[in-house]
């Protein structure tokens, strides 16, 4: 439970951290995913850069109807935002549920969505509401859709010389994050979020697969709009075709089960 | 006084609460060195080679020791403290437990090096440096395979992987009941491992001082004297008054903390090598792999009934896994606390258990939260619910049928059982009647039918468990005569101050239960003294009298008495001296409210007035010794039987399997009680933890012996927000052997809780056409269940 020794910078803007930024490098922002992986000596990097104090990172703002959130904004913050409540409330209901009070304390969307957990809350709001993750590196800024951003375990499409920096969520006519709980860790076994937009319905998942996912065959069963009936046969199609994580707490086949439970949970909340 | 039976707040709470405690962590010796473990990555391997070259040379290393090492200067094995042997009369076989695995690791954490350096960071890294030629053997790690034809064998010198088995009634008669029985109920479980999470995890200081050489240990422990003896007798062959334990607070052991340790003998042998203190603390993740485990039973038992429903056999057969090595206690577990129990409340006429103990490629299991109690409840409560079920019956009106009757242990005798014990005091029907009219029986029965009827999924169960336990494990020789290497008496010290004010020495030791409380309140009720005048010192062998500790809710019974007969001592030689100073006779004499009163007369004198004259004994009854303290040794003539009836209300979302605990009432008689409100807290403890280990808790290894449950990540303990309000009450059998009349309290939730959580869960989905389900009942299990039987 001691981590290796490293070096510890705290910059003070993002253009000061980018520079800092190295192979051996990590960015610290919550910790909270970081710090255990380094005192179980999981993770060994020789230097960390704490963003956590870069004032410009920190903030929630309506921007031509859209919700910017910069990426220092803690689950706390974003869980009592009444702005994301009323245009996102699948991002502040995410938030509500990330592990516990400490942790909502100190933790992170940018630093969240850069770790990529598989079983991690906000990937699944994220994709539904169709956000976008905008980063920067030496090269400038870039903005990249949430579709395109979750690859695998643990991958996403952040270069290791970007920093993400703000999460722009579109306006939602209603949405939704219901989610299963690991009864120790807390993350997602299985977690659901739907959102509605211009009739439009975007359905993800996290907790089932190695990243998070839309998942397209739910959405094509609910193209005619939203009922008792097609919920069901939407739900009914949860994770189908997808390979599925499986573990001690939840096999293959109960995982399959409680994503169809969820979805049929997640719709129902935006009906 | 009163002072008995009072809600007094916790004395030792302020300091916890306020950060103010002083744990083992919390001392750093001057010119301290820090050691870190070198520990075994595989569950079962041949050590080749271990290279420290690397290591010794890193920054801040001070040295390095390795099994070989420990060997070549004669460091003992840790010993085995209870000697079970087989049926058959052969000794039990009792393979080597070398502090540090010089040949073999055996399970994964079996420690292989130790490496000290002058701050922790530097011993951490310096260990990543020791490096381990492994040859690495298959594993075993299931109880039920342990015997398997071809499993892989721990030791050589120990056939099948067994150590020793055991049984205890009368079989032929057990088998003769079953034949003949109307009914017979089968069930075959494991009863899970589980990993006792102290909130304070193991810590050790080991301190040689030269110039006086003398040895002081600092650790996490339950027993302290105990720590010593094994250490200095069995392991380092020290000369034992040389060699100081203290035990300061302690974060929590509910039986993890009772053991001898590796890490105890590492840091006292190495601060003698080096000359300077060696300090060690064990990280959460070295808790969860080498704190002993518990439980971990494989058991098929029989249950008859005749026709009428009244119990006519039990036959238990139980392999239980004892891990890769014999801890200090972990032959008397699955044994005498265990196949003792099995009577229950029960009239039960013919009653046999079976048990096989054997060792696998996992962590030692021992005592832990009950330590063979919870599993006799379980595999009786468990069954008999089980048995109301498959013949329709009422579960509350079938236990109630099958009850001992009624018996106080002074009028009528003790129940002598068919499993060894005789019960102290008992009112069964008492419990189970308060239990059932505090929830509310027949409205909640009634509740259940209408669900049932509507059909509304709303899965409704009701579960019983009544209890019995035993505590206060004693008296010695009849302990010595069933294995024990130890006695198990306790010791006190009461010494009065000359102005009056108290302080005890007590040989049992508080890590979280409130002894500075419970006995000053005893105290302050036998000598007439404020709570506030009375100082209970304990941990530490320098200052209080040889004690054999606490573990199986043995304080109050066995090392209260022990203070009680010290004040006996003191009143008895106070009363000379106030005789002598009011010109009375002493017969004439009481003693009441603090004070010794010339009876019919107003003339009287202080406890205080007496004491300041027993230290300036001017005036002083003749030939009589100045001074007011005693020292006693109290070996009980039992054990205490507290017992109780437990109820949980459950509801179950057959879609995800999830299982809520609607409702929990626990009727418990732990005999006579001294703080009501330490007494609740410990039975809501000890429910929780029941809670945990039906709902949640589970070691969990893979094939090849690596803990997958290895944090809490995956290993799943209680939260508030998974229980219910507690609904607790009692009744008061006292205990007719000792003299403040009290059984033990603090493993009585943990006892009875779990049957009533399964049972609760089996009721619910029995018209499902669920029958059985293995604890931890966890979500995924519930709902295949379902699913199976549907």
């Amino acid at each position: 439970m001691i981590p290796v020794a490293f070096d510890y910078h705290r910059p003070s803007s993002v253009d000061e951290a980018i520079e800092l930024l190295s192979d051996d490098a990590k960015l610290l922002a919550g910790g909270h995913s970081l710090l255990p992986a380094m005192k179980l000596r999981l993770s060994s990097p020789g230097a960390l850069i704490d963003i956590g104090r870069i004032a410009e990172l920190n903030y929630i703002r309506e921007d031509d109807g859209t919700i910017a959130i910069g990426a220092t904004t803690t689950h706390h913050q974003i869980e009592s935002s009444g702005l994301v409540s009323a245009n996102a409330s699948a991002l502040a209901q995410a938030a509500s549920v990330i592990g516990d009070p400490q942790v909502r304390n100190k933790g992170t969307i940018g630093g969240s969505l850069a770790h990529a957990d598989p079983a991690a809350d906000y990937p699944a709001a994220i994709l539904a509401l169709g956000a976008e993750i905008v980063v920067r590196g030496p090269d400038g800024a870039r903005s990249i859709p949430a579709d395109e951003f979750f690859f695998d375990l643990f991958l996403t499409a952040l270069a290791p010389d970007e920093i993400i920096t703000e999460v722009r969520v579109p306006a939602a006519d209603k949405s939704a994050y219901v989610k299963f709980p690991h009864p120790a860790s807390r993350f997602a076994v299985v977690g659901c979020a739907a959102a509605s937009a211009g009739g439009a319905v975007r359905v993800a998942f996290t907790g089932v697969a190695n990243a998070a996912f839309r998942d397209s065959g739910v959405e094509e069963a609910l193209s005619g709009g939203l009922s008792e009936e097609s919920i069901a046969a939407a739900a009914a199609r949860a994770a189908d075709g997808q390979e599925v994580l499986a573990d001690h707490f939840a096999g293959e086949e109960y995982r399959r089960h409680l994503a169809k439970v969820f979805a049929r949970k997640a719709l129902a909340a935006i009906a | 006084m009163g002072v008995i039976g009072q809600s007094v707040k916790r004395v030792e709470d302020q300091r916890f609460i306020t950060g103010k405690g002083r744990y083992t962590d919390d001392i750093t010796l001057p010119n301290s060195t820090f050691a870190a473990l070198v520990r075994s990555p595989h569950a079962h391997a041949a050590i080749n080679s271990v290279d420290t070259t690397a290591a010794a040379a890193a920054a801040g290393v001070v040295a390095v020791f390795t099994g070989a090492d420990l060997e070549a200067a004669g460091v003992g094995g840790l010993p085995c403290g209870w000697q079970v042997d087989f049926k058959s009369g052969d000794t039990m076989k009792e393979p080597a437990h070398p502090v540090l695995a010089a040949t073999k690791v055996r399970h994964v954490g079996d420690p292989v090096a130790i490496v000290i350096a002058e701050s922790r960071e530097q011993a951490a890294d310096a260990a990543e440096l020791v490096t381990v030629d492994y040859e690495v053997l298959d594993a075993v790690v299931a109880a039920t395979q342990a015997t398997a034809e071809g499993a892989p064998q721990l030791f050589d010198d120990v056939p099948n992987n067994t150590p020793f088995d055991w049984e205890l009634g009368d079989q032929a008669a057990t088998d003769a009941a079953l034949a003949s029985a109307a009914h017979v109920t089968t069930l075959e479980y494991d009863n899970q491992r589980l990993i006792p999470n102290a909130i304070e995890p193991r810590c050790a200081i080991g301190d040689y001082d030269g110039a006086r050489d003398h040895y002081t240990l600092y650790t996490s422990s339950q027993n302290p004297h105990v720590i010593r003896l094994l250490m200095t007798a069995f392991v380092l062959g020290l000369p034992e008054h040389k060699v100081r334990v203290v035990s300061p607070d302690v974060g929590g052991g509910f039986g993890s903390k009772i053991f001898h340790y590796a890490e105890e003998v590492l840091v006292t042998w190495c601060s003698r090598q080096l000359g300077r203190p060696v300090k060690w603390t064990a990280s959460r993740s070295e808790a969860f792999l080498t704190d002993a485990h518990g439980r971990d039973h494989h058991t098929k038992v029989d249950l008859g009934l005749d026709a009428d429903g009244n119990f006519v056999g039990l036959r238990v057969k139980t392999v239980a896994n004892l891990g890769a090595y014999l801890s200090t206690f972990a032959p008397c577990v699955p044994t005498y606390l265990y196949g003792t129990l099995l009577q229950g409340l029960y009239t039960t006429p013919a009653v046999h258990v079976d048990v096989t103990g054997v060792f696998t490629n996992t962590t030692p299991v021992d005592a832990l939260r009950g330590a063979g109690r919870p599993e006799a409840t379980y595999v009786l409560e468990r069954t008999v619910e089980q048995a109301a079920l498959e013949t329709g019956r009422d579960p509350a009106q079938l236990r109630s049928q099958n009850f001992i009757p009624p018996f106080d242990g002074v009028e009528q005798e003790g129940y002598q059982t068919q499993v060894a014990l005789q019960y102290d005091s008992g009112n069964y029907g008492a419990v189970l009647e308060k239990a059932l009219a505090a929830i509310g029986y027949d409205e909640l029965r009634a509740e259940q039918a209408q669900a049932r009827a509507a059909g509304n999924g709303r899965h409704i169960g009701i579960g019983f468990s009544t209890y019995i336990e035993a505590c206060g494990i004693a008296p010695s020789a009849v302990v010595g005569a069933l294995g024990a290497r130890a006695g198990l008496f306790e010791s006190a010290g009461v010494r009065v101050q000359p102005t009056g004010k108290v302080t005890v020495f007590t040989g049992s030791h508080s890590h979280g239960q409130g002894h500075e409380t419970t006995f000053a309140q005893v105290v302050a009720d036998g000598l007439g003294v404020g709570i506030e005048d009375v100082d209970i010192i304990h941990g530490d062998t320098e200052s209080v009298p040889f004690g054999m500790g606490t573990y199986g809710s043995r304080s109050l019974a066995v090392g209260g008495t022990a203070i009680v007969k010290s004040m006996d001592k003191i009143k008895e030689k106070g009363a000379k001296i106030a005789a002598h100073l009011l010109e009375a006779a002493e017969e004439d004499l009481e003693f009441a409210e603090g004070s010794w009163t010339v009876r019919g007369t107003d003339q009287s004198i202080a406890f205080g007035e007496v004491a300041l004259a027993a230290y300036v004994p001017h005036n002083f009854p003749e030939g009589l010794e100045p001074g007011l303290e005693f020292t006693s040794f109290y070996d009980p003539a039992n054990f205490t039987f507290p017992f109780g009836a437990h109820i949980a209300v459950v509801e179950v979302d057959a879609e995800t399997g999830v299982v809520a605990v609607r409702r929990y009432v626990a009727v418990d008689d732990v005999g006579n009680i001294v703080n009501p409100m330490i007494v609740e807290g410990q039975v809501h403890g000890g429910i929780t933890h029941g809670i945990g280990q039906a709902l949640f808790e589970e070691a969990v290894y893979d094939d090849s012996g690596q803990l997958i449950s290895g944090s809490y990540m995956d290993y799943v303990l209680p939260r508030a927000d998974d229980l219910p309000s507690f609904e607790t009450d009692h009744t008061v059998t006292p205990c007719p052997h000792n003299p403040l009349g009290v059984k033990g309290a603090g493993e009585t939730g943990t006892i009875g809780s779990p049957p009533a959580i399964v049972n609760a869960v089996i009721d619910a989905l029995w018209p499902l056409g669920v029958r059985d389900l293995a604890m931890p009942l966890t979500p995924q299990k519930v709902w295949q269940a379902i699913q199976q039987a549907s």
